[in-house]
């Protein structure tokens, strides 16, 4: 058994919906004070929160299929900088660098490196 | 112990705490198979357990990145790939080779790249949304 085609999609799905978390955390964390309050009145936090569950549910289902391997998927998760940055332009005017970009093609490079180190089927 | 040290080591306990959670995930997975009713997930004990952990590692990741540099805290960040590879072997009996340790390596790498200091640190307010 091997991580399937079926798992790696699910994962860069599930990468894509937990930026979106991370940008209304972003959001969110502006308004953030050291108490609780400021914590459960936090509408973008709130919503933050629950795209992170929306996309855990898709990595759950992703390393619930037959012989995924969380070593495989799991560092995958690292895709979600890559629409992080494209989102951080987007929203918050963050711009490109060559820094962003190397550190980008380092991780794409790093997860096509695992993919071959998958257990043979 | 100073405000920067203090949030060194809550990062550091989120990596584990993250880590912690994606072994709950995995053993979730196994226990409810591919295609999971909504009503298993919901009582599924490693699920709920791997969400309380998730969850906390959360809420203290964001406590304690607000007002420290994201530069020095992203390469501990991913020190949770570190974690969840050595228990995905350990523990779940995955195979482990130079492949997926070199991708590790490579993807921190990367990570560190993202965050040091040379970029424009959004925890300082990068530049004025345009």
């Amino acid at each position: 058994m091997s991580t399937s085609l079926l798992s790696l999609f699910l994962v860069v799905v599930a990468s894509f919906i937990g930026s979106f978390g991370a940008v209304f955390l972003k959001a969110g964390s502006k308004n953030l004070k050291s108490n609780l309050k400021s914590l459960f009145t936090n509408y973008h936090l709130a919503i933050g929160g629950l795209l992170f569950v929306i996309s855990s549910l898709f990595f759950v289902k992703a390393i619930s299929q037959p012989g995924a391997e969380l070593s495989v998927l799991y560092p995958m998760v690292s895709m979600s900088y890559l629409w992080a940055m494209v989102w951080s332009r987007v929203f918050f005017g963050e711009p490109f660098t060559r820094q962003k970009f190397t550190g980008l093609g380092l991780i794409v490079l790093g997860i096509a490196i695992l993919q071959l180190g998958k257990s043979n089927p | 112990m100073s405000r920067r040290r203090k949030n060194l080591l809550t990062v550091l306990g989120c990596t584990l705490l993250g880590a912690g959670a994606q072994v709950l995930f995995k053993l979730a997975g196994t226990a409810l198979g591919p295609s999971p009713n909504p009503m298993a997930m919901i009582v599924c004990l490693p699920l709920i357990a791997g969400y309380v952990l998730y969850g906390i590692s959360t809420i203290l990741l964001s406590f304690a990145l607000r007002n420290d540099e994201l530069s020095s805290m992203y390469p501990i960040i991913s020190l949770t790939y570190v974690w969840v590879m050595f228990l995905s072997v350990w523990y779940f009996h995955e195979s482990l080779n130079s492949y997926k340790v070199l991708g590790v390596a490579v993807i921190m790498g990367g990570v560190a790249v993202l965050g040091s200091p040379g970029n424009s640190d959004p925890a300082k307010g990068g530049s004025p949304p345009s």
